[in-house]
């Protein structure tokens, strides 16, 4: 398919093409989901409600967050679904987070655990299986911790993994703890990550106090290391000076998670899924956070900056200028060799809690527009920014995620600025502990739409016929069946790293190739277009 | 010697060689045509199970849910589903709607046939699409429980049907036809096997009929649901076809679909292992032979003729070589029983599920060839693994969770079966009948050659 441009569309027809195809409630409710995004305006979206029954979602369950997307990357610990087959089986190895585990090191995340719950267990309860696949999996591997995820059925029938857990734990004397992420709860996968968020800040965080050696002590917070994306930072932390202490959770083990808390500021990726964690770390320890962003080279450039101002040392951000310059050369020739096959292309982007935000700034760098953006399972200020915080409505769906009363560590909290530095700083431009979301970065006229569907996604795709459709594998082939190509901005299509410059050099070229290739315009056959002359015959 | 019958031996299950029901339900609404299918339960499931079709078909596959949240499990999901059917009803405008449980539903003990009936009776003349129900607890069974319990529910409920203008005239013109229930092949065997039929001068109707819905072209206009699938006026004639063949020797004695029309209606039903191999392919052409009354087209002769004789020039690559094979039951069956005959041995079956039928054939197959064999069933790749190591096979045969198996034992892995999603084509993978066992055949001789000729020192270009 050709890419015709039409980037101002008639902005109220689209919608009410969109939801002519709903029933009336359905569209009501549909309607505050998209919008047609004017940046010099405060437009209110929709978003974290519930999927309508009956639509097809990309969204998947609290547990899929829970045990998938947080825990998922972290090799060292048994992470055992407690349920019938299906959920362990359709989370086992599918992400794309690689990890390091070193020469010795446990890895756990090629297995997949399951109590494989039967007849007899959901009827009697299944404490007494819970019990005996934990010895079980302690007899094989005898792993440093175990995680017990809780399935739909779970709750329902009263198993309380939290006191199976701790009798375990008192007997095998490891670390045990369990997550009630069954899937029913909340609206999304955003559930879980909150949930992950509580139980590892309970049950880990704050173990060890042993300290990093390194002057500038930090934790990346919300980066999976999909495509070996922790990889590239790490490197470039390494050679600016910054020592990292934690992440969570990209090439993760649980021993980093345990001496988080001694890290002198918490670097914030994906806002949504991990935010929990760098509040409470803030309120226990002092440590505050700052969001920054690894995907592009520019935002990479400008993150590097702000750290090196948060920390106020001359020699690191020189360090830091000498980083960025020797990284720059690469990206601009690779701009350069793509930029003429890229330009004024319209790309949309739907996926995750962030990376639709944060792919922005590549397709910008490669002079593409994106024409039409949104998440799947943000909540209200990752679009519009934290300022809406303090008025959102708490419903029902997140009422039941529990929220923890954290207080200060009356030993170990530890004020890294004072009240007055953090002004100073804020003045000159760094921020903390702010986040402005994905809308007022938008263009005028871009469509923002929360949680999409799939007969959304395709009146899009017909309105704009977009170079390049980025979502997950569930929408890869209805995209492509229409000759559009479509990059997945989950798994990377088992490519990247995308990360900071070298990986912004990779998706450059991978974009060029992507959108430029000769398959795409075989999709027609020849017998299917009319010749000119028939249609000179029909005009007269 | 003798075959060894072990069942599970942990109780957690650690890497499992089995997927659950309602993903077996679903695939067989995929191959109804017109079909959109609900999970009755969290999104969760439907999610993960879509992405499962997904990434081994490589096609877009549409599940709708019920979306369950936390009330819903409390106080019943018939809201949900009542809305969820307006819904689907009203974007996809489907011809049939195939409604199956999960463990959510199942567990909170909602009675879904009830609140269909109550759903249609509300909606009283108002054409709505078929509904078609079926019940798959995961926690009682595996994918291919809930795969054949979908055939059979869509069967009695289009036997039971009242015929349409269109079907009553299909029936008057079908002449010799015959039902087809395939079990869980790839889209190119169902296409092999319709081929097949058609050249015996036979009309078929299959339940499911996935080879277009599941591996199809690109589109020149967005499809809400893709084209292809046993269309509704096909199914209706199902009562009136008097030969059914059914595949899967685990099917056998089982209140299969096959064995409902048989009592219901007097079909003559053939329950058949599936055509891998030459003795297997023979009897499917048999029955056709029987059912159509003509002889096997030439073609068919030709097809057997070219793989006897890629037998016996291969032999001397495969005679003695150990295999291991895992994945659906049926499918485990029939490759042992094709690894006998080519002078392989099958020295370790497994399959996640009850699989009481792999130990009677496998006894069967020591009577005939005295190979040992070991059979596991409720297995989980820790237990196949534990037997790898002291068996010491060299090739495994299954799907791609084997992987990590064939990585560590530094032994090929042959692809067989779902989920295959580390290779591609996947819908187009031929296991049955003269020519996909031909296909599979020349894979696994190749694999062992490769192997050897990876382990010369010399390097051989020549093997
Ligand atoms: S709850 Fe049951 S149906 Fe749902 S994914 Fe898990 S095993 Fe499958
Ligand atoms: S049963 Fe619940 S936890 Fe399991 S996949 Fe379905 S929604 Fe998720």
């Amino acid at each position: 398919m050709k890419n015709e441009k039409k980037i101002e569309p008639d902005g109220e027809v689209l919608v009410e093409d969109i939801l002519a195809k709903y029933p009336p409630k359905v569209a009501k409710k549909r309607n505050k989901s998209i919008v047609f995004n004017d940046p010099s305006k405060d437009q209110p979206i929709q978003s974290n409600v519930r999927t309508i029954p009956g639509i097809i979602t990309q969204r998947g369950c609290c547990y899929a967050g829970c045990k998938g997307v947080v825990l998922g990357p972290t090799r060292d610990i048994i992470n055992l679904t407690h349920g019938p087959i299906g959920c362990g089986f359709y989370s086992w190895l599918t992400r794309r987070n690689q990890t390091r585990p070193g020469p010795k090191g446990d890895n756990y995340m090629p297995y997949c655990f399951s109590t494989d719950m039967q007849d007899d267990n959901i009827v009697f309860g299944g404490e007494k299986k819970l019990k005996e696949a934990i010895q079980e999996a302690y007899d094989i591997f005898h792993p440093k911790a175990i995680g017990i995820f809780a399935t739909c059925p779970v709750g329902l029938i009263g198993d309380d993994i939290h006191s199976v857990a701790k009798e375990m734990k008192e007997k095998l004397g490891i670390n045990i703890f369990g997550f009630s992420c069954e899937g029913y709860k909340g609206v999304s996968q955003s559930a879980g990550h909150h949930i992950a968020n509580n139980q590892i800040f309970k049950h880990v965080v704050g173990l060890d106090d042993k300290k990093k050696k390194g002057k500038f002590l930090i934790n990346l917070l919300g980066e999976y290391n999909i495509g070996g994306d922790a990889f590239l930072i790490e490197d470039l932390f390494e050679r600016c000076g910054l020592t990292l202490v934690s992440t969570f959770s990209g090439n993760s083990s649980v021993e980093q998670f345990a001496n988080c808390h001694t890290a002198d500021l918490n670097l914030v990726m994906c806002h949504r899924s991990i935010n929990y964690v760098a509040d409470m770390m803030e309120k226990k320890f002092g440590i505050p956070w700052m969001k920054i962003n690894f995907i592009g080279a520019n935002a990479s450039a400008v993150s590097l900056r702000l750290i090196g101002r948060y920390f106020e040392d001359e020699e690191l951000s020189q360090r830091i200028e000498k980083v960025i310059k020797e990284e720059m050369p690469a990206v601009e020739a690779a701009r350069k060799e793509v930029m003429p096959h890229t330009k004024d292309k319209l790309a949309m982007i739907f996926v995750g809690g962030s990376r639709a935000h944060h792919y922005q700034e590549l397709f910008a760098e490669i002079g593409m527009r994106t024409i039409a953006a949104g998440y799947e399972f943000a909540h209200k200020d990752d679009y519009e920014g934290r300022k809406v915080l303090p008025d959102l409505k708490v419903d029902a769906d997140s009422r039941n995620i529990e929220e923890l009363v954290v207080e200060k560590d009356p030993e170990r909290y530890k004020l890294r600025k004072t009240s007055e530095e953090l002004k100073k700083l804020r003045e000159s431009g760094v921020e903390m502990k702010e986040y402005d979301g994905m809308m007022p970065e938008m263009v005028n006229n871009s469509v923002v739409i929360d949680d999409i569907s799939q007969h959304e996604t395709e009146m899009l795709i017909a309105e704009y016929k977009p170079a390049v459709f980025c979502a997950g594998i569930k929408e890869k082939y209805t995209v492509q069946k229409r000759g559009v190509p479509m990059k997945q901005l989950h798994s990377y299509d088992y490519g990247g790293p995308f990360a900071v410059f070298k990986g912004a050099v990779n998706f450059y070229r991978e974009m060029d190739r992507t959108i430029n290739s000769k398959v795409w315009g075989l999709i027609k056959p020849p017998w299917d277009s009319v010749p000119e002359i028939t249609a000179t015959f029909v005009l007269e | 010697m003798n075959v060894i019958n072990k069942a599970q031996t942990n109780t957690a299950t650690k890497n499992p060689c089995k997927l659950c029901s309602p993903f077996g339900a679903s695939l067989v609404f995929k191959g109804i045509r017109g079909t959109i299918p609900i999970l009755h339960g969290s999104q969760g499931c439907s999610t993960y199970i879509r992405r499962y079709f997904i990434s081994h078909f490589r096609e877009p596959v549409d599940i709708a849910s019920s979306n369950f949240v936390e009330e819903t499990s409390i106080f019943g999901g018939e809201k949900n589903l009542c809305e969820a059917l307006e819904n689907v009803n009203k974007q996809y405008n489907p011809e049939v709607i195939g409604v199956a449980t999960t463990c959510l539903s199942e567990t909170i003990g909602d009675d879904v046939p009830l609140f269909l009936n109550d759903f249609l009776k509300k909606k009283g003349a108002e054409p709505f699409p078929d509904i078609i129900f079926v019940s798959t607890p995961s926690y009682s069974g595996t994918h291919m429980d809930g795969f054949h319990a979908a055939v059979r529910s869509i069967v009695e409920y289009y036997s039971r049907s009242r015929q349409t203008e269109s079907s009553a005239s299909l029936i008057s013109q079908a002449g010799k036809s015959v039902a087809v229930f395939p079990n869980f092949v790839s889209p190119e065997d169902i296409r092999h096997l319709k081929q097949i039929i058609l050249d015996f001068g036979m009309k078929f109707v299959f339940v499911p009929d996935y080879s277009d819905t599941l591996d199809g072209a690109t589109w020149d206009k967005y499809k809400k649901i893709p084209e292809g699938g046993t269309p509704k006026d096909d199914l209706l004639v199902l009562q009136k076809i008097s030969s059914v063949i059914e595949f899967g020797d685990s099917l056998d004695g089982k209140d299969s679909a096959g064995k409902f029309l048989g009592s219901e209606f007097g079909s003559k039903r053939y329950g058949l292992g599936l055509p891998v191999g030459i003795d297997l392919t023979d009897n499917f052409l048999n029955s056709l032979e029987i059912i159509s009354g003509r002889k096997t087209p030439d073609k068919y002769i030709a097809q057997r003729g070219r793989l006897v004789d890629a037998y016996c020039d291969a032999h001397k690559y495969l005679f003695g070589k150990k295999a291991v094979v895992f994945g659906e039951e049926d499918m485990v069956m029939s490759i042992a029983r094709f690894l006998c005959e080519i002078g392989m041995i099958p020295v370790l079956c497994a399959s996640g599920a009850k699989g009481d039928k792999m130990r009677e054939i496998s006894q069967q197959l020591f009577l005939e060839y005295k190979n040992e064999i070991i059979v596991r069933t409720k297995a989980d790749f820790v237990d196949i693994e534990e037997e790898s190591e002291v068996l010491n096979p060299d090739l495994l045969i299954g799907n791609s969770k084997g992987y990590s198996l064939s990585r560590k034992l530094g032994i090929p892995l042959v692809r067989v079966g779902f989920p295959i999603h580390d290779r591609f084509g996947a819908s187009r993978i031929s296991h049955l009948c003269y020519k996909g066992t031909q296909e599979l055949f020349d894979r696994i001789v190749n694999a062992v050659i490769a192997k050897k000729q990876s382990e010369s020192v010399a390097g051989y270009t020549y093997m």
